[in-house]
């Protein structure tokens, strides 16, 4: 059985009066109400309505059993490929005491009433928040459904609750006699009155029978034969595709358009014009692209025509002289400078990075007299809803967004542009249309990791330790767009996440934000956020610094993790897996960086090689990994190999460029993926630990690039300092 | 690179088929088995033919270039680039998708070792993937790195799942 069921949305919009999940039986629900303690509230399915559950309770998810005994899980969170599908169905199934195939994960509809992540407060799914978020009010909601269903049990055999066992979705009686299904006591659960969330007793992570196993991935089998449906494979009855350019300059306009052209296509039935776009509406997107083409669409380039990368520098680098917004201040970082015994700068700068999902950019829309659905795959179904309120003029409830897999996500999906443009060309289409963007309008109308420019100082004593530490990081404020009421006082605590907390002793520490704009350049969040630059600055100083003192990178910082057991943990690990300290053939180093992160500790070693033409090959990463409880060891490593492919691939590959207010790169073959031919082999070695588990998704992209750069250093004493690595810096002769 | 990787992966093994006047011209493909007529023009990719005419929607679109593979089928056996292969160069040649790779024993070997090895990410796109290592292991089926390396690197990942992906061939070519 698939025990994924994502093509019917669970529920519609405006059922405040009704029942809200289907069918009958156990209904779960849970919150997560102060990072600790959990409320879980339980009733019949068939009696509860939206308005009984939303307020005061704000729950994050829901689960229901059904009289057949078939869990279904509402998934607030989003898959994209991060293995929240089966790491989350695993939470609840542990304490539940069910097999992991009993559980039938379901996408929620959009409602932050009902399916709000207790760490984002929205329904998002971003920042490698997702078993963070769900690990205690899951397994205690599952801790709760196994009480009441024992209760239930013990109740029809007239026996002590405790004298009864629960496993596998059947309740055994003391004797082993009697046996009970879930779906047998589901309803009878559901009149019983409900334990507090923190009476249930959860399992000691010794008993963990499911919870650190390597579960397969429920989502694995139908994306294996073609039946995964992403939001690019919609179809509906009547439905029209879309082909759309986009104005080439950012924020230019439409000129002209030679419609006529492009309705002499066959197929083509439509040429929509909105005020930054061209669409042709045709029967197949072969038919809609020569349609466009045909339009040979003229533009008004706009303010920014002459906006380019160069420009756009200078001014990070003006800018980033004068002091920010503080981000953290100890001791006394500049008196510091002064006495140091040594004194070392550096500037570090890292590229605008697209996102570049495999399934480019998609939205179908049905827009009908008083509302609309909405098919797509996004990070962010409730925003969406409520930036499509504003286009629309319609009531939130109005908008029915039917959300889908993602084919990749990486943050591209955090934005409700695309759905916006959808929309606006759907407005003036009679019956469902679905928009696809080609790769390179994907490529050329991103959301770009901001371009950033950091000015690093730091004082050494006689002992070679830093005395003196500042870090100065200039470039876009995505909070300051996206989440403006946490950007406070010029700071945004992204920007500056992973620098403010290095996790070295650094008695004396400066670091600040100065918030530079690009024109016209739309900036968003990419995968690994701030970390991914930070670390990468950070991880390459304190090498400069292990160099400058003439120590060796890993006992350098051994000895400034003396008090972060944990960090020292993986390094010590990492190291050791690597074989630090052997020797490797001429052209070869080894590379160190090591971070906390996202609620995890993680260290890598790279060995890289670099050829007489400045051709960087990595050939190893080891990973040295501490993320609390691992829920599914084998989507960990998942996630370490392909989130240090994600990152190792803007270090070697990425970077946007703008010229003449328009992106200069469009397709893989000059914005380059990493491929199978060039990647290294990655190993993992987790370290055993009972915290509460940490993020990963992020990690890896954020640790990756300082390794090989360090490592760079160390086969060829040149240090990078700009990303995306350049071979002709690294030539034998240069 | 761009050179190499096209010159070895494009589908330079198939002709076109002999220019036609006809204008509305119906072609006739035949798709994992079944005949299925499509009035198109001629140019028009089969890709677009696969996914919007006859709404098979397992063959992806990733890059409409022959950059990354997200699109590949068969055509009489040979991994091919569909976003760039019009429909009239195809002829009565058999096409395979990915819904039926299963039935090949490569597939069927390929898609047990991508669940075995928990290949796939966010998997958009491993139905190309699967389609260039069924063709790799029918032609070759002890293949070397290097051999994966060459049928392989005309696909790409984003979520970076190489790794399982050449651990997962040569595990269909021991079965």
């Amino acid at each position: 059985m698939d025990t994924l069921n994502l093509n019917e949305p669970t529920s519609g919009p405006s059922t405040s009066r009704r029942a809200f999940l289907k069918g009958g039986g156990l209904l779960l629900g849970f919150a997560l109400l102060d990072g600790t303690t959990t409320s879980v509230f339980a009733a019949n399915a068939a009696q509860v309505t939206e308005d009984d559950v939303k307020a005061p309770f704000a729950p994050n998810g829901f689960i229901r059993i059904d009289p057949k005994g078939t869990v279904t899980l509402v998934m607030p969170m989003v898959e994209m490929g991060q293995g929240t599908y089966t790491s989350l169905a695993m939470l609840l199934a542990e304490e539940l005491e069910v097999d992991l195939d009993q559980v039938q994960v379901q996408h929620a509809p959009p409602n932050d009433a009902l399916y709000a992540n207790s760490i984002l407060h929205i329904q998002s799914t971003g920042l490698s928040s997702s078993v963070r978020a769900f690990w205690t009010p899951l397994r205690q909601a599952g801790a709760v459904g196994r009480t009441l269903l024992i209760a239930a049990a013990a109740k029809e055999w007239s026996v002590e609750p405790a004298t009864c066992k629960a496993a596998h979705g059947v309740v055994t009686d003391g004797s082993g006699s009697k046996h009970l299904s879930y779906g047998e006591l589901a309803e009878a659960a559901s009149k019983l009155p409900v334990p507090a969330a923190d009476s249930v007793k959860l399992k000691d992570p010794k008993d963990f029978t499911l919870i650190g196993t390597p579960a397969k991935r429920v989502d694995a089998p139908m994306k294996v034969d073609g039946r995964a449906i992403y939001g690019i494979d919609t179809k509906l009855p009547g439905m029209k595709v879309a082909a759309i350019a986009i104005s080439p300059v950012f924020g230019g306009k439409v000129k002209a358009v030679d419609e006529k052209a492009a309705l002499a296509m066959k197929g083509v039935h439509q040429v929509v014009k909105i005020d930054e776009a061209v669409a042709v509406v045709a029967d197949h997107l072969g038919a809609a692209k020569k349609g466009l083409e045909a339009a040979a669409i003229e533009w008004d380039d706009g303010p920014h025509a002459t906006v380019n990368s160069a420009d756009i520098i200078k001014e990070l680098e003006e800018k980033s002289k004068q002091p920010g917004a503080v981000a953290r201040n100890e001791g006394d970082a500049e008196k510091a400078l002064g006495s140091a015994a040594q004194r070392i700068d550096a500037i570090y700068q890292v590229p605008f990075l697209a996102h570049a999902t495999m399934e480019p950019m998609n939205c179908t829309v049905h827009m009908q007299k008083d509302s609309c659905d909405i098919w797509v795959g996004t990070q962010v179904p409730t925003l969406t809803q409520m930036v499509l309120a504003g286009v629309t003029g319609f009531p939130k409830e109005a908008i029915r967004i039917h959300n889908h897999l993602l084919g990749g996500g990486f943050g591209r999906r955090l934005e409700p542009d695309g759905t916006v443009l959808a929309v606006k060309i759907a407005q003036q289409v009679d019956g469902p249309v679905k928009v696809v963007w080609s790769r390179e309008e994907d490529i050329q109308h991103d959301m770009y990791r901001p371009y950033y420019y950091d000015r690093m100082s730091a004082g050494l004593g006689a002992d070679g330790k830093p005395i003196a530490w500042t870090h100065r990081i200039a470039g876009s404020s995505i909070f300051a767009r996206y989440i403006p009421q946490a950007f406070v006082n010029g700071l945004d605590p992204d920007a500056v996440e992973g620098a403010a907390e290095p996790p070295y002793a650094l008695p004396n520490i400066h670091v600040d934000y100065v918030q530079v704009e690009p024109p016209g350049v739309p900036t968003a969040f990419w995968r690994g956020v701030g970390p991914t630059h930070n670390v990468f600055v950070v991880e390459s100083f304190m090498d400069e610094l292990a160099h400058a003192a003439k120590q060796d990178p890993v006992a350098y910082r051994k000895a400034l993790l003396a008090n972060n057991p944990r960090a020292l943990g993986v390094l010590t690990l990492a190291a050791e897996k690597a074989g630090w300290g052997t020797p490797l053939p001429e052209g070869q180093g080894r590379g160190v960086s090591v971070a906390f992160i996202f609620g995890s500790y993680v260290a890598q070693v790279a060995e890289v090689e670099v050829g007489p033409d400045g051709a960087v090959k990595v050939n190893r990463i080891v990973c040295g990994l501490d993320c609390g409880m691992s829920v599914n060891p084998d989507t960990i490593e998942a996630q370490i190999e392909g989130g240090s492919i994600f990152g190792l691939t803007a270090a070697l590959h990425g970077a946007i460029t703008i010229k003449d207010g328009r992106v200069e790169q469009s397709n893989f073959d000059n914005y380059l993926p990493m491929r199978i031919d060039e990647v290294p082999v990655i190993e993992t070695h987790l370290i055993k630990s009972l915290e509460a588990p940490g993020g990963i998704g992020e990690v890896p992209t954020s640790i990756v690039s300082a390794a090989v750069t360090n490592a760079i250093f160390a086969a060829t004493g040149k240090r990078v300092r700009t990303l995306p690595v350049d071979p002709e810096m690294l030539k034998s002769s240069s | 690179m761009l050179s190499r990787r096209l010159s070895a992966r494009v589908n330079s093994a198939f002709p076109p088929a002999p220019a036609t006047l006809e204008e509305a011209m119906a072609y006739s493909l035949k798709i994992n088995g079944t005949a299925h007529s499509v009035d198109v023009d001629d140019d028009t990719p089969l890709l677009w033919v696969i996914r919007d005419v006859l709404g098979m929607t397992g063959t992806k679109f990733g890059c409409g270039a022959a950059l990354c593979g997200a699109c590949t089928v068969h055509i009489d056996g040979v991994a091919t680039r569909s976003c760039i292969t019009t429909v009239d160069s195809v002829g009565d040649s058999a096409i395979t998708t990915i819904e039926a790779i299963g039935e090949t024993p490569q597939g069927a070997a390929l898609q047990k070792a991508w669940l075995d090895l928990e290949v796939v990410q966010c998997g958009y796109c491993q139905s190309g993937q699967l389609m260039s290592a069924a063709a790799l292991l029918k032609e070759t089926p002890k293949p070397t790195d290097e051999d994966i390396n060459s049928a392989m690197s005309g696909n790409v990942c984003r979520c970076g799942t190489y790794q399982r992906i050449r651990a997962a061939i040569k595990q269909a070519a021991e079965a």
